[in-house]
């Protein structure tokens, strides 16, 4: 492996190098996984993040670049980005600064559904803040899709995601998300009531809500 | 601090529960009653409840017997307030409240969930583990952090354990499934079903039906597997993002769903490529039970929380985050 660099993170499904100006993401092989199962998730996760990269950016999205993918590796080569990741970042920043990076993000998650890209795993986590751009990362769940129900869970993920990690700010941070989201995306309303109804159905939603 | 002696009363869906637990975390007593089952049925709320009401008093003695102690003996009450069905929760609290009243003794009403994860705490070495929640009725990936504990992956529809009952009994296999469903995945050969993780949640209903329909084409022992490996793998998965995230050292494996080996296993290889601790208690306490109730009960009372009559309503979608956590700092 010394060929990718040194190694700069360990996420829960892949393994990060840095070479330069290059990060390569390998989706490494999971041992409490059925091995055919295993093969089958790296290899279309390493597929579709690919494209969904490449996709995001012609939308107008921030993205890195992708140089190179290795399907016999599950490996993705693409530009490293420096900055900071909004998870670290949104807890040192002010209520306004806070405020105008979540509508920034609900912007950029407007453009994504308007081109019919489902990200799949909208945390705070797969967001880098670098020169004032939010790049995008991690779509390796996601995918191209036109159904409300899709980009409703999008949402609702994004949302969770407030809720268990961002407890502190979590509506300020949701309200700047749906401005942005709505000035961005034509069938934002469409898709924030589904949000709704996809919440319901939850196990766990409220009662008198 | 005097040592005091709680009664718990469990009654959120088949099982009816009374453990009886002492502040030092003794477990005097754990009875446990089930609800027989027919075997094309899931569990009818009202009948279940009926269940309840029959062998309340009955369970008690039992406990009582069990502990060597008598009812005057009992310092606090407390009882599983929710999440869960309705009728049953409600024999539960009327119970508690009822007992409560004659004894002239305070009353907790403690949140399900998060007794899962206490007794699993006072049972186990773990000390702030992230915890994977598996039952019939629940499926929750979480962690404390800052007074709550904070629910970081959870179903979107069905709970993983009623997935797999659900497909026994339309596969003819019995009631409980799982036990059944665990022996026959060992025979199988794997087939892909679909495979359904957002973000951090799950979602069961799709496969449910995809592995039913997988039938017409598949030996039952194939199903069996294919359907046990996606699914487990789908919480671990989640855990796994969930341990990464939330940077823990340890991983903690309760609920019903729990006693499945093959699930151990794969969370036990997991936390071990993240040089996580892996704990799993007894398996007394791993399916619904009384003392994790009573043990809660005291946590909170020890904290200062008591209800009053008044506060004892029971709530059918408690959730955990919504119980402050005055007893952890």
């Amino acid at each position: 492996m010394e060929e990718l660099g040194i190694r700069i993170g360990k996420g829960a499904e892949a393994d990060l190098y840095r070479r330069e100006d290059k990060v390569s993401k390998v989706r490494i092989s999971k041992a409490y996984r059925e091995p055919l199962l295993d093969q089958h998730l790296r290899r279309t996760r390493t597929r579709r993040e690919a494209r969904l990269l490449s996709l995001a950016r012609r939308a107008g999205v921030a993205t890195p670049y992708v140089t190179d993918v290795d399907n016999q590796t599950f490996t993705v080569e693409m530009s490293f980005v420096p900055g900071e990741q909004v998870r670290r970042l949104l807890p040192s920043l002010t209520r306004e600064e806070r405020r105008e990076l979540c509508i920034r993000i609900g912007e950029a998650v407007g453009k994504l559904h308007s081109a019919n890209i489902v990200h799949g795993d909208l945390t705070t986590a797969n967001m880098i803040l670098h020169r004032k751009r939010i790049y995008f990362i991690d779509f390796g769940l996601g995918g191209i899709s036109d159904a409300v129900e899709d980009k409703g869970v999008d949402l609702l993920v994004f949302k969770k995601v407030l809720h268990s990690t961002h407890y502190r700010y979590e509506e300020e941070c949701w309200e700047g998300f749906v401005e942005g989201y709505s000035n961005t995306y034509r069938n934002s309303a469409e898709t924030l009531e589904r949000l709704r109804v996809i919440a319901k159905r939850g196990r766990y939603f409220p009662e008198r809500a | 601090m005097e040592e005091i002696t709680c009664l718990g009363i469990e009654g959120t869906a088949e099982k009816l529960g009374i453990g009886i637990v002492t502040s030092s975390g003794r477990i005097l007593a754990n009875v446990v009653r089930q609800q027989a089952l027919k075997a094309q049925a899931g569990i009818h709320p009202r009948e279940a409840a009926q269940h309840h009401a029959e062998h309340v008093p009955q369970v008690i003695r039992a406990a009582l017997k069990k502990a060597g102690i008598s009812l005057e003996d009992i310092d606090l009450i407390a009882f599983s307030r929710g999440p869960g069905l309705g009728p049953c929760l409600r024999v539960a609290a009327v119970s508690a409240r009822t007992l409560s009243l004659s004894l002239g003794k305070p009353l907790v009403g403690v949140n399900h969930c998060i007794g899962h994860i206490e007794i699993g705490r006072l049972l186990t070495e773990a000390e702030d583990p992230l915890t994977l929640y598996v039952s019939g009725g629940n499926s929750q990936v979480i962690a404390y952090d800052s007074g709550r504990y904070r629910v970081f992956g959870e179903t979107l529809d069905i709970a993983v354990g009623n997935c797999i009952d659900q497909f026994a009994r339309r596969a003819n296999l019995g009631n409980p499934g799982g036990p059944i469903v665990e022996k026959l995945a060992r025979k199988g050969k794997y087939f892909p079903l679909p495979y359904v993780v957002k973000g951090m949640d799950l979602s069961y209903s799709g496969i449910l039906t995809a592995a039913v329909e997988a039938l017409n084409k598949h030996p039952v022992e194939d199903v069996c597997r294919s359907l046990q490996e996606t699914v487990f793998a789908m919480l671990v998965e989640v855990t796994e993002r969930a341990l990464a995230q939330t940077e823990k050292d340890e991983v903690m494996l309760v609920g019903g769903v729990g006693v499945n080996r093959r699930l151990q296993d794969m969370i036990s290889l997991m936390a071990e490529e993240h040089g996580a601790g892996f704990y799993v208690p007894p398996r007394d306490v791993l399916g619904d039970n009384g003392a994790m109730i009573a043990w809660l009960g005291v946590l909170m009372y020890r904290s200062g929380v008591t209800h009053e009559l008044m506060d004892t309503t029971v709530i059918q979608r408690y959730r955990t985050d919504e119980v402050e956590v005055k007893w952890r700092s």
